[in-house]
């Protein structure tokens, strides 16, 4: 079920219906039926993927939980006895166990995802290797990925370090938290949250809020908009210039980059407004995953506004694990005494930068593509890192900084840089990659931007123009949501305006959304990591 | 109080613009491609018909109502569209019967060759004309392809919500109001345009009409028995799509293990005197006026001699109607003359 369906938005009605129908405390189990629904209307055999998850998961984190319980109590109730050596001795002891227990719920779940997802790469790069001492190439496997399998492993993963560390109690109740795992609006393309965010509003009874319920259906309408009459129109073009990668070169290499940078910041993100339009109905707060990303300055900048979601998590449960391990520590020492003060900080940093772009990489598709992709956008990070002191010379001289203009240039310039990294999503091998970026400067071709070469894409004049005006106006809404909620804004303004702004847009996506018979109605993007 | 009425006020925004918008957006079907209006035709005739043709383009072009009624007194309809599924001749069948019983129908077999729907083009021209009823509902089940959605039959703005890029002052004019484009279900076309050479049947895999097909002959059959219809098979004289004697077999085989009775116009063109020079106007595709008029006289002194099918020339009331339509008819005949630079003769 697309949120693009019929079947989902009658799906939506009645659970929105009954949710404020039903007593209170049944709330929560309504949610979880709906979640388990939508997952069985995918595939049913998906159901057992997400069920091992949640139940491994969950026993785990239980009796991690049950440890942690028991050490305190222990420690209370044996405090004078021990000593400071004894008391660390038998927190080590404890922590092991607890270790073991995350360890062996990492591997299951880790390992389920690994097969699925990476398998048939895995078979392709030995094949790859077979071929070159002719051996017999090895059969791919017959391998569906689960809908939003590394959405949902991601979020059980987080949980259960969250647990390991002390930072959430074990939830001992199985189906509330199978509904964590499984929420439906969040299931499919994130954001992936964490249990103490997002178990504050989950579980609660909702009385009906009308005002909120206002403000969720606002959200979705926009996610539509973007999904609907952005995203999907310009997806025709993308389709176009990716799939004939020996006719469209040079300029339209260019094009095909914004194209597809403005589809998937339409598509990504509108589906981001519906998730968080539809948990707001209910009255659940799912966090934000993006803050205006291409309003950004910089890549750090950028990472830390786009998909916010999956960087908080490498953060908090990759990089710094890796950069506080004891391995990295003894890196940390070893190049401090070879390499200097300075560049003994840094480089342990880097190496866990790159185990995190690595991770990104992978976990953002099983190819060679995506991890390239990873590494280069780790290579960008680790080179305007060790530029710092060239910008601050440069800064320091040449008094830019506050300028508008030079604002606008660090934009563009990043908007640039964004375009060129996401050709990597765009070509199934490096080579058609890196083939199609360098024709943009062999081609020559640059008069297709202009004489009209653009209209033969799959895009009349008139795509081009509702385009623009889609652009424009989701600018005109981020640059004011720097100043706060624009529905909170709207809110304030006569009704009459407010009807004719939110019916307008309803009528928009109605009539120039890109759906139904003859379209071939596009999944989300991220439906498919 | 205000609240109340701002929310209702706002609710009869957005249903009456809805409405506004769907009207104007749906296809009007009264410039170019006629044939979408066919089906909604009919609800706005007197419904006292003796005849009910069904099928598709080789029923509502190769026969003219008109010609029935004044030369043998026979009142009948067409309830045809383009490339109508067997189906879809079914249920509009049936539509027709809540309205009226006539004494025969005439079903054209051509479209036994499809077992399901071909193109969801044909499917809107066929079933958006009908009117709201549980049929209606059979009709669209039984007609959907996989990729359409019920819901978009309900509201059709779903549809053709992107038609406003390619409307026309034709949208505008005709949002509430319509203007006849058959006559009785009849399509009139006078141009020529002789069948020069006509292509074989490419060789098939399987001869065999689909189970789907058949079943609904079946229903179809069963329902004339139950109401005292009698049901008439024809195969209109069209050279193409090519119609394999494996199909005619078939055919023969089903109306004589049905009693019923079958004509196959292209096996008697001595009999009804169709030219292929001069009476088609796309090479022998369709019939043109003057192959229509030629199948309607062979028709009418068979529905007139052989079915039974009473000669009403003498009811003035009915008569009366007629005498509109006909004007309406030599009209229309009168200005394809003038715009081909024809004259009857020819």
């Amino acid at each position: 079920m697309l949120f693009t369906s019929y079947e989902f938005l009658g799906f939506l009605a009645a659970l929105f219906l009954l949710y404020y129908v039903l007593p209170k405390r049944c709330q929560w189990i309504l949610l979880l039926a709906g979640s388990y629904g939508f997952y069985f209307a995918a595939r049913p055999a998906f159901l057992l993927y997400i069920l091992a998850t949640t139940v491994t998961t969950w026993f785990a984190a239980c009796r991690i939980g049950d440890n942690l319980t028991r050490q305190r109590a222990y420690l209370k109730e044996h405090t004078a006895e021990l000593d400071r050596e004894a008391k660390k001795a038998y927190k080590k002891g404890e922590e092991g166990i607890r270790r073991r227990w995350m360890a062996v719920c990492l591997l299951v779940n880790l390992g389920i995802l690994a097969v699925v997802k990476y398998t048939n790469f895995a078979i392709s790069n030995v094949n790859g290797l077979l071929s070159l001492f002719g051996g017999e190439e090895l059969p791919l496997a017959n391998l569906i990925l689960p809908l939003g399998i590394s959405f949902y492993t991601f979020q059980a993963v987080g949980y259960l370090i969250d647990v390991y560390r002390g930072t959430v109690p074990a939830e001992r109740n199985l189906p509330r938290f199978a509904l964590f795992i499984s929420f439906f609006p969040q299931l499919i393309q994130g954001p992936i949250s964490r249990y103490g965010d997002l178990s504050r509003t989950l579980y609660k009874p909702h009385d009906f809020d009308g005002r909120q319920v206002c403000f969720g259906l606002q959200r979705m309408l926009w996610g539509y908009f973007k999904k609907l009459v952005v995203a999907d129109r310009v997806l025709a073009a993308v389709v176009t210039i990716v799939g004939e990668p020996d006719v469209y070169q040079g300029a339209y290499i260019l094009a095909g980059m914004v194209f597809y940078t403005l589809q998937l910041y339409a598509d990504f993100t509108g589906g981001i407004d519906m998730t968080i339009g539809i948990a707001q109905v209910l009255g659940i707060t799912v966090q934000e995953n993006f803050i205006r990303p291409y309003f950004s300055k910089s890549l750090k900048e950028y990472w830390r506004r786009w998909h916010v979601s999956m960087s908080s998590w490498f953060r908090d449960y990759l990089f710094y694990p890796v950069s506080t391990s004891k391995v990295m520590q003894k890196v940390t020492r070893l190049a401090k005494a070879r390499l200097g003060e300075k560049a003994g900080r840094r480089l342990p940093v880097y190496l866990s930068m790159f185990v995190v772009w690595f991770a990104t990489g992978v976990w953002h598709g099983a190819s060679w593509n995506f991890i390239v992709w990873g590494l280069a956008n780790w290579v960008v990070l680790m080179v305007s890192e060790e530029l710092e002191p060239l910008y601050a010379k440069f800064h320091q001289r040449y008094a830019v900084r506050g300028k508008r203009w030079y604002r606008l240039f660090q934009v563009g310039r990043l908007f640039l840089l964004v375009c060129i990294l996401n050709l990597f999503d765009c070509y199934p091998s490096l080579s058609l990659t890196f083939g199609a970026f360098a024709s943009i400067f062999t081609a020559g071709n640059w008069q297709v931007l202009w004489d009209g070469s653009l209209l033969a894409l799959g895009l009349s004049a008139l795509d081009y123009g509702i385009l623009a005006a889609g652009v424009a106006l989701m600018l005109l809404v981020s640059l004011s949501q720097r100043s706060g909620s624009v529905r909170e804004k709207i809110a304030k303004r006569p009704y009459a305006l407010r009807f004719a702004l939110w019916y307008g847009l309803f009528l928009i996506v109605l009539l120039m959304g890109i759906y139904g018979v003859g379209y071939d109605a596009s999944q989300f993007i991220y439906n498919q990591f | 109080m205000r609240r109340a009425m701002k929310i209702i006020l706002s609710a009869l925004i957005v249903l009456g613009s809805l409405f506004l918008l769907q009207r104007l957006l749906m296809p009007k079907y009264v410039d170019g491609v006629i044939e979408g209006a066919f089906i909604a035709e009919y609800y706005r005739d007197v419904k006292d018909h003796d005849v009910i043709f069904v099928g598709d383009c080789e029923v509502y072009e190769n026969f003219s109502p008109a010609v029935l009624w004044q030369e043998y007194g026979i009142n009948s309809y067409i309830r045809g569209s383009a490339e109508q599924y067997i189906w879809q001749s079914y249920y509009l069948l049936e539509d027709t019967l809540r309205y009226e019983t006539p004494k025969a129908v005439v079903f054209n077999i051509q479209s036994l060759q499809f077992s399901e729907s071909q193109r969801e083009a044909y499917n809107r021209m066929t079933l958006e004309g009908m009117e709201w009823s549980p049929v209606k509902v059979k009709a669209i089940l039984a007609s959907m392809k996989p990729e359409e959605r019920f819901l978009d039959y309900v509201f059709p703005i779903l549809r053709y919500h992107s038609r406003w890029s390619e409307l026309t002052a034709s949208d505008a004019a005709y949002m509430f109001k319509t203007k006849p484009v058959s006559f009785n279900g009849y399509y009139m076309r006078v141009d020529v345009r002789a069948a020069e050479s006509v292509p074989e049947g490419k060789p098939l895999a399987d001869y065999s009409f689909g189970d789907n097909a058949w079943k609904y002959l079946d229903m179809m059959v069963e329902l004339c028995e139950e109401k005292g219809i009698a049901l008439i098979l024809i195969k209109a004289p069209s050279l193409y799509p090519y119609w394999y004697p494996q199909w005619e077999e078939q055919v023969e085989a089903y109306a004589a293990e049905k009693n019923l009775p079958y004509i196959n116009f292209l096996d008697i063109q001595e009999e009804t005197g169709i030219d292929y020079t001069t009476d088609t106007y796309d090479g022998g595709l369709h019939m043109n006026l003057s192959g229509a008029e030629k199948l309607s006289r062979y028709m009418g002194r068979y529905l007139l001699d052989e079915a039974g099918i009473p000669n009403r020339s003498g009811e003035a009331e009915l008569a009366g109607r007629w005498e509109k339509k006909l004007a309406a008819y030599e009209a229309e005949k009168r200005a394809q003359y003038e715009y081909y630079g024809m004259t009857e003769e020819d």
